[in-house]
Formats: C-alpha cells, sequence, structure tokens
C-alpha cells in the first residue's frame, strides 16, 4: 500500500503507477497510413498532369487574385444580409402578432423551399421579368424609373441570390439562439422596466450570441464555397476567373487545384476567426476553455461544410 | 413618488383574479400595503403567491378586479368608467418605480456585477455612464459587495448573486419592492447575507412584499402577514400573533407542517 502513495503528491491523494495499455493496433495502422501518404505524395508529384508549375505560375496572378476579391466581397455582403435579415425575421417570427410572424414564416418557406442556385439565376435574369424599375408612390407619381440591368448587375445579382437565400438559414439559426435563453432573463429586463426592444438588443440577443455564432462560422464557411455558384451568371469570382483562365490554356486540373488550394487558405482563416469570435461571446460562462481544448474540440466535430443544393 | 403626493396605500389589490387556460390560480385577492410597510407573504407551493407578485408588476395581465400601485391603476387607465389597456411603454414606465428579485436570481450573465447594476439606469434613465458606475459602486458597497465589482455572476456564490439582484433592483430607485422566494434557492449557510440586507432595507423605510418561508424574518421584520392558500388570502395580521396564533384551521395545518 505505501509504495502507491507518493507524499509529495500536492492533495495528498495517492498516485496509481500502472503500465498503461499498449496499443498495438495504433501503431500498425499509423504505419500503414505513413506508407499510403508517402506514396500519395510522390505520385502526386511526379504526375505532369497536375501541372504544378501552371499553378505556381498563375497562383498569384492579377485575374485570381481579383477573382479572391469578388469571393471575399460575396461572401462579405451575402453574410451581412443573411445575418442582418436572419435576425429580423427571427423577431418577426416571434411576434405576437400573427401577420407580422406569418410573413417570416412565408418568407424562409419559399427561400429555403427553393435551390440557391434557381435563385441566382432569376436574380440574374430578373430584367426578363422587371424590365424597368421605379421609386414612387404605387399607382402615384413616380420620381425616378432605371432599367433593371443597369441596376441589378451580375455582382448584385449574385449577392441578393446568396444574400436572401442566407437570410431564410440565419432566421432559423437566430431563432434557436432566442429561444435558449432562459425567460427569466426578459423578466427581469422587463421588470426594471426595459422595452420589448431594449431587452431583446440589450439582454436576449448578446446571450443568444453564444448559440449563435457557432453556426454562423460554418455558415460563413460555406457561404465562402457556395458563392461559387454566382459563376453561372458570369461573376468573376475566383472559380469563374480560372474557368476563364482555363478556357483559354486548358489546363483544366491545374487551375482548378490552384482553385481549391485558395478556397482552402480563405477556409482556414475563417476558421480561426471564429475561433476567437466564439471565445469573446462566451465570456461570463462559467467554465472557459482554454484554446487549446476549444480547438481539439473543434478538430473533432469538424464535418465536411458543404451543404449540397439547398 | 417625487412628482404624486405619497397615496395612502402603495399596493392595493381588489377582488384579484388571474386564470392560466381553464386553472384559475388568483380567486378573489384582497390585500393592502401601506407605504413603508413590509408584508410578507406565506403559503403552500402553488397557492398563487409567485403569481400575484408578477401580476403586481404586470408581468401578468389580471383577467378581473383591480389593482393599484402607488395610486395608479396597474396596466390600465380608467377614463368615463372604462378600462383602457396601457400601451408598452407605460407599462415600462410603471415598472421602473417596482423593483423585482427573483428566486433564482436572474443576473445578466454577460456582465459584470457592476455592469448588472448599471444597465437599467443608463439604458432606461438615460443616465450618464459615470454617474452609473458611481451608482451602482456605492449600492455594491451597501449590499457588501464592494469588491466584486468586476466579477461576472458565475464567479459569485447564490447569496452573492442575490445580493447583486437586489443592487440591480434597487438602482431604478423604486418606491416598492418584490421579493419572491429571494433565499430559497440558496445554501443554508448564505441565506443569513441576504436576509440581512433584506431587513436594512427594511430599516431604511423601503416598502415591500417578500413571499417567504424564513418565519424568522417574517417575525422580525414584517410588519404584517399574509397566508395565502388556494388563490386568496386566507389570514392575515400582524405577524408574531399569526405566527404564535393562527385563528383559520388551514393557516394552522401550514405551519403545523412548516415549523
Ligand atoms: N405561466 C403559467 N402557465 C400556466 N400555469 C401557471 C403559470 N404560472 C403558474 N401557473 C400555475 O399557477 C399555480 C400557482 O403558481 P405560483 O403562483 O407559482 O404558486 P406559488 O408561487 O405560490 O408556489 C400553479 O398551479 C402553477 O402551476
Ligand atoms: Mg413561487
Amino acid at each position: 500500500m505505501t509504495s502507491l502513495v507518493k507524499d509529495t503528491e500536492p492533495e495528498g491523494r495517492p498516485e496509481i503507477r500502472a503500465v498503461p495499455v499498449r496499443h498495438y493496433g495504433r501503431w500498425v495502422a499509423a504505419a500503414l497510413i505513413l506508407y499510403v501518404a508517402v506514396w500519395a505524395v510522390y505520385s502526386v508529384a511526379h504526375n505532369e498532369r497536375f501541372g504544378w508549375d501552371v499553378m505556381g505560375r498563375y497562383f498569384t496572378a492579377d485575374a485570381v487574385l481579383s477573382g479572391i476579391g469578388t469571393t471575399l466581397g460575396l461572401t462579405a455582403i451575402a453574410m451581412v444580409m443573411g445575418v442582418v435579415g436572419g435576425v429580423l425575421l427571427a423577431v418577426m417570427r416571434l411576434s405576437p402578432n400573427p401577420l407580422i410572424s406569418g410573413t417570416s414564416w412565408l418568407y424562409i418557406w419559399a427561400f429555403r423551399g427553393t435551390p440557391v442556385l434557381v435563385q441566382i439565376l432569376l436574380w440574374g435574369f430578373i430584367s426578363a421579368l422587371i424590365p424597368r424599375f421605379s421609386i414612387g408612390i404605387p399607382f402615384g407619381p413616380t420620381f425616378a424609373d432605371f432599367s433593371a440591368n443597369s441596376v441589378i448587375t451580375p455582382f448584385v445579382a449574385g449577392c441578393l441570390g446568396l444574400g436572401l437565400n442566407e437570410a431564410a438559414y440565419m432566421a432559423e439559426i437566430v431563432r434557436a439562439g432566442i429561444l435558449s435563453v432562459d425567460p427569466g432573463q426578459d423578466e427581469a429586463a422587463c421588470a426594471l422596466g426595459m422595452s420589448r426592444t431594449k431587452s431583446m438588443r440589450r439582454i436576449v440577443l448578446p446571450q443568444a450570441m453564444r448559440v449563435i455564432i457557432p453556426p454562423t462560422g460554418n455558415e460563413t464557411i460555406s457561404m465562402l464555397k457556395t458563392s461559387s455558384l454566382v459563376s453561372v451568371i458570369a461573376v468573376a469570382d475566383l472559380l469563374y476567373s480560372v474557368q476563364i483562365i482555363y478556357g483559354r490554356t486548358y489546363q483544366t486540373i491545374p487551375l482548378l487545384l490552384l482553385a481549391s488550394a485558395w478556397y482552402l487558405v480563405m477556409t482556414s482563416v475563417l476558421t480561426v476567426g471564429q475561433f476567437y469570435l466564439e471565445r469573446y461571446f462566451g465570456r461570463g460562462a462559467a467554465r472557459r476553455q482554454t484554446m487549446l481544448e476549444r480547438l481539439w474540440a473543434n478538430l473533432r466535430t469538424a464535418r465536411p461544410a458543404g451543404k449540397g443544393t439547398r | 413618488m417625487t412628482d404624486a403626493e405619497t397615496p395612502e396605500f402603495m399596493v392595493r389589490a381588489e377582488n384579484v383574479h388571474k386564470r392560466f387556460g381553464r386553472t384559475e390560480v388568483l380567486r378573489g385577492v384582497d390585500l393592502a400595503v401601506r407605504p413603508g410597510e413590509v408584508m410578507c407573504v406565506i403559503g403552500p407551493s402553488g397557492s398563487g403567491k409567485s403569481t400575484f407578485l408578477r401580476c403586481v408588476n404586470h408581468l401578468e395581465k389580471i383577467d378581473g378586479g383591480r389593482l393599484w400601485v402607488n395610486g395608479r391603476l396597474v396596466g390600465y387607465r380608467e377614463r368615463g368608467g372604462r378600462l383602457y389597456e396601457l400601451r408598452e411603454k407605460d407599462v415600462a414606465r410603471q415598472r421602473r418605480e417596482i423593483g423585482m428579485v427573483f428566486q433564482r436570481f436572474n443576473l445578466f450573465p454577460h456582465m459584470t456585477a457592476l455592469q448588472n447594476v448599471m444597465e437599467a439606469p443608463v439604458q432606461v434613465k438615460g443616465r450618464g455612464r459615470a454617474e452609473a458606475r458611481e451608482q451602482a459602486r456605492a449600492l455594491l458597497e451597501r449590499v457588501g459587495l464592494g469588491d466584486k465589482t468586476g466579477s461576472y455572476p458565475a464567479q459569485l456564490s447564490g447569496g452573492q448573486q442575490q445580493r447583486v439582484a437586489i443592487a440591480r433592483a434597487l438602482a431604478m430607485e423604486p418606491a416598492l419592492m418584490l421579493f419572491d422566494e429571494p433565499t430559497s434557492a440558496l445554501d443554508p449557510e448564505l441565506v443569513g447575507d441576504v436576509l440581512e440586507v433584506m431587513k436594512r432595507l427594511a430599516l431604511d423605510g423601503m416598502t415591500m412584499i417578500v413571499v417567504t418561508h424564513e418565519m424568522g424574518f417574517a417575525r422580525e421584520v414584517g410588519d404584517s402577514l399574509v397566508f395565502m392558500d388556494d388563490g386568496a388570502v386566507v389570514e392575515e395580521g400582524n405577524p408574531r400573533e399569526v405566527l404564535a396564533n393562527p385563528s383559520h384551521p388551514r393557516t394552522q395545518d401550514f405551519l403545523s407542517r412548516v415549523l
């Protein structure tokens, strides 16, 4: 017995010294994986058709960089539209007024129930549907009049298609976040004389953020990739830019790999940003995880973020 | 309390009814609290004590009867013999003069103790941040938490959290304080600190309605004691007398079980 007790143990707990289980299977698996990995890298590096030199040549080409700019711009604008629209729709959805909550329900139903690719195409061809916009009083005087094509450029159409669709998804995320907050919080705020709006803004939403931020990070990462759909309406994003180049040079695979590499870089940066945002909105939580704990948890729960058609 | 003359009663309830769906939770509550009075409310679980408190600051709408706070009808305006529902803004204005302390504290977890206390004066009364901070510091000092201003609720014990909650309610300078079992969620050794703060508040002349199971507090601090059962006031009187000689058999029965 006494040999098990080490008296330098800080909490006076006896320390157990046991031989840990040896995981021989893991060692075999590791060796096997390493072997396959070395073989894969070797054959990829020596396969001419991957065209590593082509990738190197175009990696920072002007067209590619401006495509990245467009992709980032689209993602940012669509996500801002999505978050603002989503909060609005979520608050409307929880309104006691059936007309307001019904409107929100209808919007979500329509925009979530049709493929985003179709929505992007519809916005791209909006001029066929509504050739002219005018600003004025319905059935009354008109103050300004535009052709649809001058207002809804392909870029604007892309933003509308992605952003309005995203708002429908974000609405559900925000609503779940709001419902996750203890009703006692809103009650305490009301008891202090706050209005519903103020309680929502100052008390409920900041707490809902802890539930809202992680899926929003995933939505942003997903959006970065989904935004490539706008290439169908000729918006020069990253994918469309490399398509133009390989349409000219026929170096399809290297350029698609190049685009993939850039998408990976961007999603990786976003993942790090997400971590810091989550930590900020988690303040005041009972238990604070260290960065490594969180990173580890993220890695374990990371799933392929592609959403397929939606 | 500054603008109007002090009314005879701070709270007056006349035949107050409240239903949730088909169940009648309050079946005609009558009571009156004078300014500066401390009224303790006891009664079995489910008798409608919390519901009544929530009606007093209009977190629940009453279905019948009349309820006045500080001389004004709660949630309604009466004109020409008809009742008009108040707008949300006016209800919020009425609530400013009523402080409420909850059984489960309901502190804002994303704010420090100081921020919790500052929030309503800044956001609701439009008070300057510097002034609100000074006031909040003084209030936290008053409830014995001058050294905890920077702590988040999760870093405080239950007793400390409840004292922050009391300071938060006091920051709105209410004319009336409602306490809904303020010590029921606390470990026994933490109850004393909270009751001590409430006792000092009573001595300072605050009007209070306290739903509690702390008979010692009711006896020592209460000016009146109300026993509620089944949605109505069964017995009311001087706390020492009611606790020593309950006249109604249901009061006798309840007290014999809790004392
Ligand atoms: N929001 C609500 N919806 C339906 N029933 C409720 C609600 N709040 C309280 N009740 C019911 O009203 C009765 C009185 O509750 P409450 O006022 O909390 O009693 P007490 O505080 O005396 O224990 C209980 O039977 C409870 O189930
Ligand atoms: Mg209760």
